[in-house]
């Protein structure tokens, strides 16, 4: 089948309009912008609506107003982008709506840099706004899992009612990679379908007035909110977990790495392993929910952990949740939009699972 | 006998929370005798504000969506693009619409998007115990200007209705008031003329109202409404400010 | 097979198109490819990179540290990353802007006065395409032919008008190197 190339960015976009998104509302940043750029004019053809918005705050209340009539809608941002967009996400989980929310990472804190980051994870994973809620969130690695893992946060989101994140970054939404060429210019509306929606907003012929709302006042009410919330998170947290292994099977060590990071790691275990370096991969596909348990497991295979990420030290905090002191587990981060390279995570494996002096300690 | 006189059938018959006085009461009568009388009961959906009027939804028997403080347009406009047919609302009040979305109702209007916007304006922040307001008259004493509005300090009062009608989005702005009964059926004139501009598509549309609110002016029901004649009609004319 | 590929240059120099038009043509011919931009704030003027990895099997990593061949079309870009490239690998330069040699001596060394060349074939912006065209001819990535019709699909269709122009620079860069 004839394949064209298209960036991660763009690919987000058409998946989305696959899937039957009809409404994208957003604000330049870079580096989303393609992705604005392209909904610009897919929607039009869609026969949905693109709004660019005066604001992230605009746009995500814009989305929101768009989930509760009942549509499939999308937003997208980098990073300063999403802070402001908190808001609205913590509503929309209060309030139960369904929306794709997509964050192309870049260096922060503050207003940081535009090179790619991972330093978002936290507030991903942990809801990100105000309240006891989370969103879920997918971490796409290639341009092609960028298209599935779409239509899957438009699915997931009717499903369970929920803001989903897809979790990329400057990498990802700008690098080019061959997708199927008839994923581009699917005129018309997209072959997604709406699911019945009985909660939207549509006028109240034929049946009682619905009312979305978040305020609950009355004793115990908010507190019941909380608790169906919370019931249904523990439903995705048992469902929903997604990841891919890569020689688990044999390794004395597993890299633990997503999104673009998992793709260097990728590289550097091809090498390692050329030297009979016995090291593997286990790469979270969605990141709330945390495949805590299939990481778990692996602790009684393998030796060692070493979590690689573009930051600080996020995502090794849920690594450490799930080993619970069972296996040593090394880091190595980039931060400020810092990119890992290939040598220095092969000269990691080499130096923790061939030590050839005691004077390099990674923690 | 003939019924000369009932509750309009898209107000519940349930008790307000809203203060003795209070304009809320009155804007929301007018609003749903309109909404009956235009027969777009089952059409309607409407936005709440944060603020006094957050709980509308309790007593209009028709579909509403709360919105996070100020952004009440955006929710309406996100409504309306999705269902172009329905006719989508939203109730502000001037913390909401003056201050914290003052960016969101700006654009709102800009993008002319075909929707009502009702604003409750009573010059103070009713819900969260009587601060200043962007529209809080010089001089006016509130929990946090307890000397009165100082300009030097705290700014002047802001004319949101006239700033809109400088944006050619703008098609429809009024500003009337509930001090008394005959400037209570203007207001529900206006009410009907800014829906019925929706229904015929003929885009943005703003009624600001000036609201008594007794117990944040520390007056009377009968002296805050008297006072709306006397001082906040100066400052905020009432009228048509635009009607393309 | 794997090409770990960096072109850099000027902004407005078509760097980006560079490597769009091998990964494409890559594409084309069965390849599996990522391309990679840099994305700085500059637009025209500034120096920019665009990363092209070609391998036949899945490309992990599109971030290139040690590229087996560079085209650097200026003096910057060849300071920046002369010292990066694999030993054994390949150096493609425009010799009409950069004014020194390569310091390297375990390169190969393509000198193309591609910004002379460009210019006497009457467009100074197909530059770009006379050293690609050079640059596939030495490491026989991909066809010319694949080259030529990756121009239709990454030239934007209202300036498909110059797509003669590119293919001749093309031809010329690969005539070049046959002569070499």
């Amino acid at each position: 089948m004839a394949k064209i190339m298209m960036c991660g960015n763009e690919v987000i976009g058409e998946a989305a309009v696959h899937a039957g998104c009809t409404f994208y509302a957003g604000y330049p940043i870079t580096p989303q912008n393609e992705l604005t750029h392209y909904m610009s004019f897919r929607m039009q053809e869609a026969g949905g609506t693109f709004i660019q918005a005066e604001s992230e705050l605009a746009a995500i209340n814009l989305v929101f107003g768009a989930a509760a009539a009942g549509a499939r809608a999308m937003t997208s941002s980098s990073s300063p982008g999403i802070s402001l967009k908190q808001e609205g996400i913590s509503y929309m989980a209060a309030c139960q709506l369904p929306a794709v929310i997509v964050n192309m990472m870049r260096g922060g804190p503050g207003l940081g840099n535009i090179a790619p980051s991972q330093a978002d994870y936290f507030q991903a994973t942990r809801g990100g706004g105000h309240g006891d809620y989370r969103t879920i969130v997918l971490a796409p690695s290639t341009v092609e899992e960028a298209w599935d893992l779409t239509h899957l946060a438009f699915d997931l989101a009717d499903e369970y009612r929920t803001p989903v994140m897809i979790l990329g970054d400057g990498i990802l939404g700008q690098m080019m990679e061959p997708v199927e060429a008839v994923r581009r210019h699917l005129h018309g509306k997209g072959t997604g379908l709406n699911p019945n929606k009985p909660w939207a907003l549509t006028g109240c012929k034929g049946r009682k007035p619905n009312v979305i709302k978040s305020l609950l006042l009355g004793e115990g009410e908010l507190e019941e909110l909380n608790r169906i919330l919370q019931i249904k998170y523990g439903k995705i947290e048992s469902k929903e977990p997604r990841f891919e292994s890569l020689y688990t099977e044999d390794s004395d060590l597993v890299i633990v790495a997503y999104g673009t990071t998992s793709r260097i790691v990728r590289s550097a275990i091809s090498k390692a392993r050329r030297e009979h370096l016995h090291v593997g991969m286990f790469r979270p596909v969605t990141l709330w929910p945390f495949p805590e348990t299939q990481l778990q497991k692996l602790a009684r295979k393998t030796k060692a952990f070493l979590v690689v990420e573009m930051s600080a030290g996020q995502m090794v905090e849920d690594v450490r949740l799930s080993i619970l002191g069972q296996r040593p587990i090394h880091f190595h981060g980039r931060a400020g939009g810092g990119v890992p390279t290939e040598e220095t995570i092969v000269e990691m494996i080499r130096d923790i699972l061939k030590p050839r002096s005691k004077k390099r300690v990674y923690a | 006998m003939k019924k000369i006189f009932e509750r309009p059938a898209s107000l519940k018959n349930v008790p307000t929370h809203y203060c003795s006085g209070c304009g809320h009461s009155i804007v929301h009568r007018l609003l749903c005798e309109v909404i009956d009388e235009l027969g777009i009961r089952e059409d309607v959906i409407a936005v709440c504000p944060v603020g006094c009027a957050v709980i509308a939804y309790e007593y209009w028997d028709f579909d509403c969506s709360e919105a996070p403080h100020g952004r009440t347009p955006c929710v309406a406009t996100g409504i309306k693009r999705t269902h172009p047919d329905k006719i989508v609302f939203s109730y502000q009040g001037d913390g909401d619409l003056a201050a914290i979305g003052t960016s969101e109702i700006i654009h709102t209007a800009n993008r002319g998007e075909n929707i009502t916007v009702f604003f409750i304006n009573n010059g103070v922040y009713g819900m969260t115990n009587g601060q200043m307001a962007p529209t809080t008259l010089i001089g006016q004493k509130t929990s946090t200007s307890i000397k009165g509005r100082d300009p030097v300090r705290d700014g002047y009062p802001i004319k949101m209705s006239e700033l809109l009608a400088q944006l050619p989005g703008a098609k429809y702005i009024e500003r009337v008031t509930v001090s008394n009964p005959a400037n209570i059926l203007k207001a529900k004139a206006a009410i009907r003329k800014a829906l019925k501009n929706q229904m015929e598509g003929k885009g943005f549309s703003l009624v600001e109202v000036l609201s008594p609110c007794p117990t944040y002016w520390g007056l009377s029901p009968k002296d805050a409404y008297r006072r709306i004649d006397d001082e906040l009609t100066k400052h905020f004319p009432l009228g048509v400010i635009k009607d393309i | 097979m794997k090409e770990e590929i960096i072109f850099a240059g000027f902004g407005g120099q078509g760097i980006m198109v560079m490597g769009k038009v091998l990964a494409w043509a890559a594409m084309k011919e069965g390849l599996k490819v990522t391309w990679m931009p840099s994305y700085g704030a500059e637009v025209r003027g500034g120096t920019a990179h665009s990363m092209v990895v070609i391998s036949d099997e899945m490309v992990p990593s599109p971030v290139i540290s040690s590229p087996t061949a560079c085209v650097v079309m200026n003096r910057p870009s060849m300071d920046r990353y002369e010292d990066t490239i694999t030993p054994s690998g390949t150096l493609v330069m425009n010799a009409t802007l950069i004014d020194r040699s390569p310091s390297r001596n375990d390169i190969d060394v393509l000198r193309i006065p591609a910004t002379e060349m460009a210019t006497d074939m009457g467009n100074t912006r197909c530059a770009n395409m006379i050293v690609l065209g050079a640059l596939n001819a030495k490491l026989k990535i991909v066809s010319m032919r694949a080259l030529i019709d990756a121009l239709k699909d990454v030239i934007s269709p209202d300036k498909q008008d110059l797509i003669p122009i590119n293919e001749e620079a093309l031809k010329e860069g690969a005539r070049l190197v046959a002569r070499q």
